[in-house]
């Protein structure tokens, strides 16, 4: 019989620690996905960040370095320039990349490292049980909003992939989510896009993706998806934000 | 070997860096320590495989060295005390990751923004491990130019072999100093041995992790084991130190870097008076080199530890001692540079307090 579903080349055969209905392994497994049809399982370097996807290498077969929290962008930079003909990504949380990794992230946008980044926005500190992100949305209650956040207290949430397109040396910034099987396929094709990106040489490349939690953000998994689209989409909508790419950069499988 | 140079001690610290085949660096702006980071940017940007980032914070700088180290390339950052304060959290990663990695503090006065005067207020951020967690970082504490050069060398020796980070423990005197310097040859980064642990991409082989978190406490408590028992290692390996004058001393100033400098012209003068005074200098900082100094405690009764601080490495000298010695201590914090005459004198005092005189 015709084997028609398995697991990525690129992924370890391990099961998942993350809580049911979790964004996360939805999308690691789209990144090893990108990965096999690219061919570059043996050229990836990856960087894990703090957080519940820390523990992203256990998954990934491909060689990783853990990052303290919020460096990211300049653990990576440090590699890609050490390496320049390796494809170095790396994963990181809202809390990880848009507060306190803000500086490193704008920074290597700046300057056009040949990195790219999967930012994963939930909206909420994830491993250390649900506190305000900087991407909490207005209203939305967390162990440190627990009336909800209040624009005049803790302003905003922000919108750091916006922020990033502003960067000279920003080429391919996207923002998807994984709450409906439409909006997974979009989503691989931005990673699929932002890895190609890196490969041509051309710049900085990030996928923001909304991803659900349904555990800190006390809903069902089903709930948690839908609220993605009624609720998280308003603050954070779901579009190209910047492509400076011109031409073919590979057909799209 | 390669001809005397004259050269200025940061410039000294850059020059050997890429002469020990460093070919990645990464600092932010910081006095009394720029000519470095300028130094490696002119250096680094004429060689075809040279990597200079001025980075935006020195969190990025000393994360941008781990990515390289990940890599198993030889890199290097620098910075002074504020500076290197927030490094530390990085340094931390490089110890847990057994990463190797060079830093330089050029220390400046201080606590806080301090000022850009030499200082020596470190010793404890340096010796003790700096950031948090149960680990140690090699110190070397150079005095002269010459050896900012061969320190320097030194220093990415040792990261590599025993895979830690290696500091340089500077101050603003040595680093701005200029002495006549003569560089081993250069090395070529390609001729260097591979390591065998790093992340190159996973070609025919399974991935390769770096990592520090290690949740279950059993693993965790074995990794620092194996962390101490490498620590155990370089306390037996790499402990050094300078005797000068000590053979018939009845005092012993204990000094580094450029307080030793200052207490050599001290000892120099008091000798002339007919006081039999040395000098020991440590020149690895951590390991402070014990053992050496209980081998000279036997002969001698008195020590003098003298810094550039309100006493540092005095707690080193006194878990030497073990209280078996008197251990006296003169120090000028805050950026203040005593002059050998000032030290002359503070040696002269003890000397004839303690009756050395009449003993000998």
């Amino acid at each position: 019989m015709k084997r028609v579903f398995g697991r990525p080349k690129s992924m370890k055969d391990a099961v998942f620690h993350y809580c049911p209905g979790c964004g996360h392994s939805v999308i690691h497994r789209l990144i090893a996905e990108v990965m096999d049809e690219l061919n570059i399982r043996e050229k990836v370097i990856g960087v894990p960040p703090a957080g519940c996807a820390v523990l992203a290498y256990n998954y990934f077969d491909v060689d990783m370095g853990e990052a303290p929290h919020g460096r990211g962008a300049a653990v990576a930079t440090g590699i890609k320039r050490s390496l320049p003909e390796r494809i170095v990504f790396s994963y990181q949380g809202d809390g990880d990349i848009a507060a306190i990794g803000t500086a490193e992230t704008i920074h290597a946008a700046n300057r056009g490292e040949r990195i790219t980044v999967i930012f994963v926005n939930n909206g909420v500190y994830g491993m250390t049980g649900g506190q305000m992100a900087p991407t909490t949305i207005v209203g939305q209650v967390s162990t440190t909003t627990p009336g909800g956040r209040d624009t005049n207290r803790d302003g905003a949430p922000i919108d750091l992939s916006e922020m990033l397109a502003i960067a000279n040396g920003s080429v391919y910034i996207e923002r998807t989510a994984v709450n409906t099987p439409r909006n997974i396929a979009r989503t691989k094709r931005a990673i699929h896009k932002a890895f190609q990106v890196q490969m041509s040489d051309l710049g900085f490349s990030l996928v923001e993706i909304l991803s659900a939690c349904p555990t800190n953000w006390k809903m069902s998994p089903v709930l948690a998806n839908e609220w993605i689209g009624s609720e998280m989409t308003k603050v954070f909508p779901l579009k190209v934000i910047k492509d400076t790419t011109t031409g073919d950069l590979g057909a799209w499988k | 070997m390669s001809e005397k140079l004259l050269m200025r001690g940061t410039h000294a610290i850059a020059e050997a860096a890429v002469r020990s085949g460093c070919r990645f660096y990464f600092g932010y702006p910081i006095t009394p320590q720029n000519e470095l980071t300028e130094y490696m940017a002119s250096a680094l940007a004429s060689l075809d495989d040279g990597v200079f980032i001025q980075a935006e914070s020195e969190l990025a700088a000393i994360n941008m060295v781990i990515g390289v180290s990940m890599t198993g390339k030889r890199v290097m950052t620098s910075s002074s005390s504020p500076g290197i304060s927030l490094k530390q959290e990085g340094i931390s990663f490089l110890a847990a990751q057994e990463l190797p990695a060079v830093i330089i503090n050029t220390m400046r006065g201080g606590p806080g923004l301090g000022n850009i005067a030499p200082s020596q207020g470190d010793y404890f951020q340096a010796t003790r491990g700096g950031g948090h967690g149960d680990y140690r970082t090699i110190v070397l504490a150079p005095s002269s130019g010459q050896e900012l050069a061969d320190f320097t060398r030194m220093a990415f020796e040792y990261a590599d072999h025993y895979r830690t980070p290696a500091l340089i423990l500077g101050d603003g005197m040595i680093g701005q100093m200029m002495e006549p310097v003569v560089f081993p040859d250069p090395i070529d980064p390609a001729s260097l041995p591979p390591k065998p642990w790093v992340l190159d991409g996973a070609k025919g082989r399974s991935s390769r992790i770096i990592k520090s978190l290690i949740l279950d406490p059993a693993a965790m408590e074995e990794h620092n084991w194996k962390l101490f028992r490498k620590y155990g290692m370089i306390e037996r390996e790499l402990p050094q130190a300078e005797r000068f004058f000590t053979d018939d001393a009845h005092l012993v100033t204990i000094a580094y870097g450029t307080a030793s400098r200052i207490a050599k012209g001290a000892i120099k003068r008091v000798r002339e008076m007919g006081l039999k005074v040395g000098l020991f200098r440590p020149k690895t900082l951590w390991p402070f080199p014990a053992r050496q100094l209980r081998e000279l405690s036997r002969l001698v009764s008195d020590f003098l530890v003298f810094e550039m601080s309100t006493g540092q490495m005095l707690e080193d000298v006194k878990l030497a001692l073990e209280g078996r010695r008197r251990a006296h201590f003169y120090g000028r914090p805050g950026g203040i540079i005593s002059t050998p005459d000032e030290i002359a004198k503070v040696i002269t005092n003890i000397y004839y307090r303690q009756g050395l005189d009449i003993e000998a």
